[in-house]
């Protein structure tokens, strides 16, 4: 009776960017770079991005964890590519409405495959683990508006 | 389901758990997180219960009836917990929060105390964080060192290079009996031997020997040791540090207050006696009195009995785990060497995915570094899944585990 919960957690589509994370690579030349680290279970997330101007040029990510934190931070930075500061953001905030359970955002396409994420909804204890890739955004867009002047 | 010996009434014995008597997602519960904290009896929950619906007040000082009655039960418990542990007097009891509180109670007074720039401090990197952290600190304060005992590749100690690393500059070596994260049992008696040779005081970490083994600190003759009472069944919040009385007169008050003092003046204080110079303010008694009650039900079930029907199980789920496909067991390969912990891996499912797929199933395990950082970097891993059986899990459990496991194959493949 519980494996159509299971299911709709573990995604094909997860596993896949577990599996064959995408923009996993260093970024020598990134702008900013925040790592986030969850101490209670050792889930870790280097995000490094390279911001041009009021843009995100490219996203990249180190990191290693559960298939859940892995796969968000794929498919996050996925999305990131080309993005506004602003349009980062509304990402973030829509993503963390989607752990929220919240039904506009789960029919939010422009979460792409984020959206194979809402399954975790209903896993509290694992929320945390799809956000860390998240956290790691928000700061590094708060250090990069920030730092922007400077540039 | 293999023939298995009856060592005990099971069945009798699980219904003296209500928490074991549940359904998790649709399945009956299988509890195998007992080196986090093991379920409680209803004699613990019935003592913890009684003292508060009769007897609660405060201890000591009191005249009226109630707080004698506290004070009798909370001082029998000391006793109980002293013949729990073979002490040679209920005053070797010292009271804390846990594990956790006794080491840094240890720490904090007699370390302090007596460890100075250049000394040394030997510990292993397979302790626990909270039997590492506490000696950090020390050093940081007094310029001393920590330094390790190292593992092999199956998580044992290696002895052979003791000598590497103690001597005459080490002041004290505190070591797990049990390791919380492999399962690993240490000749413990044997290294305390070693230690006093060479002058060191030695501190064991019983936090995941107490539920499993009767503890007979002066058959180990080591200086200090300590418990924690709900992992051996008892309430949270209260453990034990056991030392030789010796120690303990000679040793600074660990916390101020109220119980610890004998007489308060403006410029300065003088203490109470042992134990209670290290039991400022008012206690656990609650729990001391459920402790000293998993106390008396474990030893009504039977130390013996419990080895051998943890022995039967725990041979049984490695067997069994063994064939799993992908799955890899950390820890000694002899079960002599090994308590009722396995820590594993399974292909590439990380071990949070393992544990979300099997609660979906029933099953309760822990994921992570549980709390053994150093453990994990030794097996280049970032976290294991653990099994951990205690007196009350059955081999139809270990199927269950099995079973689950073939869920999370089926999910990630492997
Ligand atoms: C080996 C070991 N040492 C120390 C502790 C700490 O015990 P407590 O949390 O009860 O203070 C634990 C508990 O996880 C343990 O397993």
């Amino acid at each position: 009776m519980n494996e159509p919960t299971l299911n709709s957690l573990y995604q094909q589509l997860i596993l896949e960017h577990y599996r064959k994370p995408r923009n996993r690579a260093e970024l020598p030349e990134h702008t900013v770079e925040i790592h986030m680290y969850n101490p209670v279970c050792g889930d870790e997330i280097r995000l490094q991005l390279r911001v041009d101007g009021d843009r995100i040029a490219e996203a990249k990510f180190i990191g290693q964890g559960c298939s859940i934190s892995q796969a968000a931070v794929s498919m996050m930075t996925v999305k990131l590519e080309g993005a506004t500061l602003a349009e980062a953001d509304d990402l973030a905030n829509q993503f963390v409405n989607l752990m929220h359970g919240d039904e506009a955002a789960a029919r939010d396409r422009s979460l792409g495959d984020l959206r194979a994420l809402q399954g975790v909804s209903k896993f509290p204890v694992r929320i945390k683990c799809a956000l860390l890739g998240f956290d790691a955004l928000q700061e590094a867009l708060k250090q990069s508006r920030l730092e922007a002047p400077a540039h | 389901m293999p023939a298995e010996i009856e060592v005990f009434d099971l069945p009798f014995l699980r219904a003296q758990f209500p928490a074991l008597d549940q359904e998790i997602n649709g399945h009956p519960l299988v509890y195998l997180d007992n080196a986090a904290t093991a379920q409680k009896p209803w004699k613990v929950l019935d003592a913890v219960a009684q003292f508060y619906e009769r007897d609660n007040a405060n201890v000591h000082r009191g005249i009226h009836e109630l707080s004698r009655r506290a004070t009798e039960e909370f001082e029998d418990a000391r006793a109980r917990i002293a013949s729990f542990m073979n002490a040679s007097e209920p005053a070797e009891i010292i009271w804390t929060r846990g594990t956790t509180e006794a080491i840094n109670l240890v720490a904090g007074t007699w370390a302090l105390d007596n460890v100075g720039e250049g000394d040394e401090i030997l510990i292993s990197t397979m302790e626990h964080h909270s039997n590492i952290v506490p000696w950090q600190l020390v050093a940081e304060r007094t310029g001393a060192k920590v330094r390790y005992i190292e593992m092999d590749d199956q998580g044992r100690l290696l002895l052979d290079q003791l000598s590497d690393v103690l001597g005459e500059r080490t002041k004290i070596v505190s070591l797990a009996h049990i390791s919380n994260a492999l399962g690993t049992v240490n000749p413990i008696a044997e290294i305390t031997r070693r230690v006093h040779d060479v002058g060191a005081l030695m501190m064991i970490d019983g936090a995941q020997a107490g539920p499993h083994r009767p503890v007979d600190v002066q058959e180990l003759g080591c200086d200090f040791y300590a418990i924690s009472g709900h992992k051996m069944c008892g309430p949270t919040g209260i453990g034990v540090l056991w030392a030789r009385r010796e120690l303990l007169e000679e040793m600074s008050p660990y916390q101020g207050g109220g119980e610890m003092i004998r007489i308060v003046e403006r410029d300065g204080s003088t203490w109470a006696e042992v134990p209670h110079k290290f039991e400022a303010g008012t206690p656990n008694i609650a729990g001391a009195v459920g402790m000293a009650a998993a106390a008396d039900f474990l030893e009504e079930v039977g130390f013996d009995e419990i080895a051998e029907h943890e022995r039967t199980v725990v041979r049984y789920a490695v067997e069994q785990l063994s064939q799993v496909p992908g799955l890899r067991i950390y820890g000694p390969d002899s079960l002599d060497e090994r308590s009722g912990v396995i820590s594993f891996t399974l292909g590439d499912a990380h071990p949070h995915d393992i544990s979300t797929i099997l609660d979906s199933e029933g099953v309760a395990v822990r994921a992570g570094h549980h709390c053994a950082q150093l453990v994990m970097r030794h097996f280049g891993v970032a976290a294991t899944a653990r099994a951990s059986f205690y007196l009350y899990n059955t081999t139809d459990e270990v199927d269950r585990l099995v079973e689950a496991l073939d869920t999370v194959r089926g999910i990630f493949g492997a």
